[in-house]
């Protein structure tokens, strides 16, 4: 019953836990803020974005709050963890060491 | 910090779980309607921006489910929700449960019952040292297999002494003999006859026996006249001697002559069996001519193997030297060869085909059970089949559909499971305890083994019966099965074969059962109805034997016989009275070979072999055993003038080949040395036991007196009354001649007949017992299966009846399509049927695995309840109203 991902498997929660490195966001921010970011390249479908949330949320890397939107409106607002910051290093390194990698590949042949 | 983060958020997910399903359903709410704000700004109509918003969103309920699928604890929420669902569509079918769980309890606890048992006496390694080193070793005449017995014969003393003595393929050797006792205290203590064995000085260390207390025999005690000493067993210990240690080195009085207790037996050494009491080395049973001899055969010889050396191997040494031992005694019956067997298989022989074919039934009988449940599941499952489809269009996964199935027949096993070992605690007990002579039954007992067992047993019926009609039942496309189930003409083809199948399988195990146990009760019934070849009514038995030590002459042991004779007959009650050594059916006491002078045979013969017995002049006319020929024994036939023998007509038709057997005469050792017997006459056959063949015998007069050879007799009683009251009566008679003299062995014909037959009658009415059930639980399969058929072709059976069909042809088609199943299992199953029979001929008396009686009579059984079983769906499809069941849908 999954939905393909547009992403690059694995790479969902990297883009999750950058996004809200800064400042607090709710699900659908998060992931109206990777698709412009991304010049609309990377779309998050819901039925990857709430499982990965809930993932990360029942991992500690992330946690919620209810807060109120500009509107007023009560929202789950996700924010890092002390837990979750070190993770997003983690998983940065390892991003950029598998990206420059594919682009030694890619560049050279 | 992040474990406690973990686990806090775990515990709240635990705790609060209906809080955050509100939470996961509003964060969800939220994001709908971000979309829908998102379209109207893009100027979408309120109504269109919500409908594309729900579009883009995709099945919301799907997406709870994954988003919730990553919580902790999820696992638990669906396995209780699936309890939950299973245990609520079970209530909802009672009648369907109870039926189901009463038929796994009983095929469960069946299983678990024959395992343990199985377990403990067939799989469990002997209780000694390094079992599986462990053989016996039997002589083995060319040419006897063919004739009796199973080509093990047992050992004489000569031979075993030459064996240990002369070979060195195996470790060690030791021998052991059966023997009995009148075991009396140096006091006036209560006399009591006791089973006893003779044990070599090796036995007990070659099987890594440690005493309970004092020592075992030593190799200067294993001597025919060495001093007297004896072990005792644990029960002998506590019951007669209160567990009293000071007991060693004192005396007891075995046969009237004195033994010093030198050891005590531990409690678990049951060997050869429990009713052992006291152990007295080998040799000290023989005189020392007869313990020299080798054509005199009593004993079981134990070996242990060399490492690195087989038992052949082993065996082929005493092999060779056997032969040597047969050529140097040509005259005598001395075996040609030696032969072996594991020590386990000598212990559980007796048991080992009875029990495999109990297990074998009870296995059936679960698998028919199975197969049962899984057919009604099936039905259910067919019945549900539009639901099933429903919810597989609103997203639910086959996987969760399955695992909802299995659930229900998972709870249906777990609690048919757990009291049927409930069930089986009770039974195995109840077995082992019913079970006549079954070795090894002080080792029976629920362990962690057997519970893994029976929990394995309850996983695997569960996948058994639940599989099968879960993926069956799921396995359709989603569209296909709505359109199906909306409007079926004809039903489900595919189901309909899967649920003959199993039906087809059903019925062909329940033949197979039925056939077993149709053979193994009417070899029963045919022991029970054997003729003995005497009165069986109205006859008390009442065995003792008489000291060699004290009744020395021929003089004294006559004397005895006769007054104990006389006074018996005087008892107000009694109507005739006679001495035998062993009465009809009591069983093999001894044979002897011999020669007839008038037909002499050019060389030894191990077939001219026959039973012996000694007898009083007036044993046949009190048993009404008929005499053909010649005479009985009379008063004459007493003391010295004792060669002359009485024969039975097997006798006379074997070996003197219609040929006058009166005046001829017979060379036999009765005795110690050969001499010649004349016959005097010839009397009707008597079994001497109801399950084997008659076998050739020879009457000696029990008025000789020779004391090793008459000083054991039967007193066989006749009364009007119930014999058993004369018992008291008797005892007192042998007590008033000899109050040391205990007896034993008080039985009435009746009784002795019915030890005999117990284990076949136990076996046979068990197996009976499954095989009724299997066929009660065929019978029900089939009724469910067409009952659901015909339910499912109502609609065609009414546009067939509007179109024009009699009531005869709608029976008819019905009734032969449920036939068609039973027609093939029936096939397969007399041909399973043939094959168990003939597996199961060793355990079968004068029956043949192709009985006609047996198998016509169980293919009637079996067609009768499936003409019952598909009779009342047939007629209800002929009674179907045409105009009601097209409106049914």
């Amino acid at each position: 019953m999954g939905k393909p991902s547009d992403l690059v498997q694995g790479t969902l929660d990297l883009l999750i836990l950058k996004t809200i490195s800064l400042e607090p966001k709710h699900g659908w921010a998060i992931a109206k803020r990777i698709q412009q970011i991304s010049n609309e390249v990377l779309q998050v479908q819901q039925g990857s974005l709430y499982p990965a949330l809930h993932r990360l949320e029942q991992q500690g890397w992330i946690k919620a709050k209810w807060s109120e939107t500009e509107t007023g409106r009560a929202a789950k607002f996700y924010s890092l963890t002390a837990a979750g910051r070190t993770q997003l290093e983690r998983e940065m390194e390892s991003w950029s060491r598998l990206s420059g990698a594919i682009n030694l590949v890619v560049e050279s042949a | 910090m992040r474990w406690f983060e973990q686990i806090r958020i775990s515990m709240r997910m635990l705790f609060r779980r209906s809080t955050e399903t509100a939470r996961l359903n509003e964060e969800l709410q939220f994001h709908l309607e971000q979309q829908v704000k998102e379209n109207m700004v893009q100027g979408m109509l309120p109504g269109e921006a919500r409908a594309a918003a729900v579009r883009s969103f995709g099945n919301p309920g799907v997406l709870r489910d994954q988003a919730r699928a990553t919580w902790s604890w999820n696992w638990f929420e669906t396995f209780l929700r699936d309890i939950r669902y299973g245990a609520r569509t079970l209530m909802r079918s009672p009648g369907f449960t109870l039926v189901s769980i009463l038929v796994l309890v009983l095929g469960i606890g069946a299983t678990t019952s024959l395992f343990t048992i199985v377990r403990a006496v067939l799989l469990k390694p002997l209780p000694f040292q390094h079992p599986d080193q462990l053989v016996m070793v039997y002589e083995h005449f060319r040419g006897s297999s063919s004739n009796s017995g199973d080509g093990f014969n047992v050992v004489s003393s000569g031979d075993f002494v030459d064996w240990r003595r002369q070979t060195h393929g195996f470790q060690d050797m030791a021998a052991w003999r059966w023997y009995g006792f009148d075991l009396t205290g140096e006091h006036a203590e209560l006399p009591e006859v006791v089973e006893a064995a003779g044990g070599s000085s090796s036995l007990f260390s070659l099987l890594g026996v440690q005493p309970a207390f004092g020592r075992t025999f030593s190799a200067a005690e294993d001597q025919p006249e060495a001093s007297h000493v004896v072990m005792i067993s644990w029960s002998l210990f506590q019951r007669r001697f209160s567990g009293d240690a000071s007991i060693l080195g004192k005396q007891i009085h075995l046969d009237a002559t004195p033994y010093t207790i030198i050891g005590v037996l531990p409690s678990w050494f049951t060997y050869p069996e429990a009713k052992v009491q006291l152990w007295v080395p080998y040799a000290q049973t023989f005189s020392p001519e007869a313990y020299a001899k080798h054509d005199s055969h009593q004993s079981h010889v134990v070996a242990r193997l060399k490492s690195g050396v087989s038992a052949a191997a082993g065996t082929k040494e005493v092999s060779a030297l056997q032969y040597q031992m047969h050529l140097a005694h040509a005259s005598a019956a001395v075996a040609e060869d030696a032969v072996y067997r594991p020590m386990i298989d000598d212990v559980v022989r007796d048991v080992k085909t009875p029990l495999i074919v109990l297990l074998c039934a009870v296995g059936c009988m679960l698998l028919i059970a199975c197969l049962n449940v899984s057919n009604l599941l099936v039905a259910r499952a067919a019945s549900r089949r539009k639901e099933v489809a429903v919810r597989g269009a609103l997203g639910g996964s086959r996987l969760t559909l399955i695992r909802e199935q299995m659930t229900e027949s998972l709870l249906i096993c777990i609690v048919g499971g757990l009291l049927g070992l409930l069930l089986s605690m009770l039974a195995t007990r109840w077995l082992a305890g019913h079970w006549r002579d079954l070795p090894r039954a002080d080792a029976i007992q629920l362990d962690g083994f057997v519970l893994a067992f029976s929990i394995g047993l309850i996983f695997l019926t569960t996948l058994l019966a639940g599989l099968l009609p879960a993926i069956s039942s799921t396995g359709k496309g989603v569209l296909a099965a709505l359109q199906e189930s909306s409007r079926s003409i004809g039903g489900s083809a595919s189901r309909a074969v899967l649920r003959k199948t199993m039906l087809t399988a059903e019925i062909a195990l329940t033949v197979i059962l039925l056939v077993s146990a149709g053979l193994l009760f009417k070899s029963f019934i045919h022991l029970r109805t054997t003729e003995l070849g005497c009165v069986t009514e109205n006859v008390l038995t009442v065995k003792y034997g008489l000291p060699e030590k004290q009744y020395d002459t021929r003089t004294k042991v006559v004397a005895f016989h006769e007054t104990l004779l006389d006074r018996v007959r005087r008892i107000p009650g009694v109507h005739a009275a006679a001495l035998v050594s062993t009465p009809p059916g009591g069983g093999y006491e001894s044979d002897n070979v011999f020669t007839i002078t008038e037909h002499p045979s050019p060389s030894f013969n191990i077939q001219n072999d026959a039973m012996t017995r000694t007898a009083d002049p007036s044993y046949f006319a009190v048993m009404q055993i008929p005499l053909i020929r010649g005479r009985f024994f009379t008063e004459h036939e007493r003391f010295t003038n004792d060669h002359f023998i009485i024969i039975n007509k097997k006798f006379a038709d074997q070996f003197l080949f219609g040929d006058n057997p009166i005046g001829r005469h017979v060379n036999t050792a009765w005795g110690t040395k050969t001499e010649s017997f004349e016959i005097i006459g010839v009397v009707g056959n008597t079994l001497y036991d109801v399950a084997e063949p008659v076998k050739a015998m020879m009457y000696f007069p029990i008025l000789s007196g020779i004391p090793d050879q008459t000083g054991s007799a039967t007193i066989v009683v006749r009364s009007a009354v119930d014999p058993l009251l004369l018992s008291v009566p008797i005892q007192q008679q042998v007590a008033s001649l000899d109050p040391a003299l205990p007896v034993y062995d008080v039985l009435t014909m009746q009784q002795i007949l019915g030890q005999t037959t117990a284990s076949q009658s136990f076996s046979a009415t068990l197996v009976l017992a499954f095989a009724g059930l299997s066929l009660l639980l065929a019978g029900v399969g089939l009724y469910g299966v067409l009952s659901y058929l015909v339910t499912q072709r109502i609609a065609e059976i009414g546009i067939r009846i509007a179109l024009g069909a009699q009531k005869a042809e709608v029976l008819r088609l019905v009734f032969f399509d449920g036939l068609r199943p039973v027609f093939l299992g029936l096939l397969i199953g007399l041909a399973g049927g043939a094959t168990a029979g003939a597996l199961i001929r060793s355990i079968l008396y004068g029956t043949s695995p192709f009985d006609p009686v047996v198998l016509a009579g169980m293919v009637g059984c079996l067609l009768l309840t499936a003409i019952l079983a598909c009779a009342v769906p047939a007629i209800r499809a002929s009674r179907i109203e045409p105009m009601q069941a097209l409106r049914i849908e």
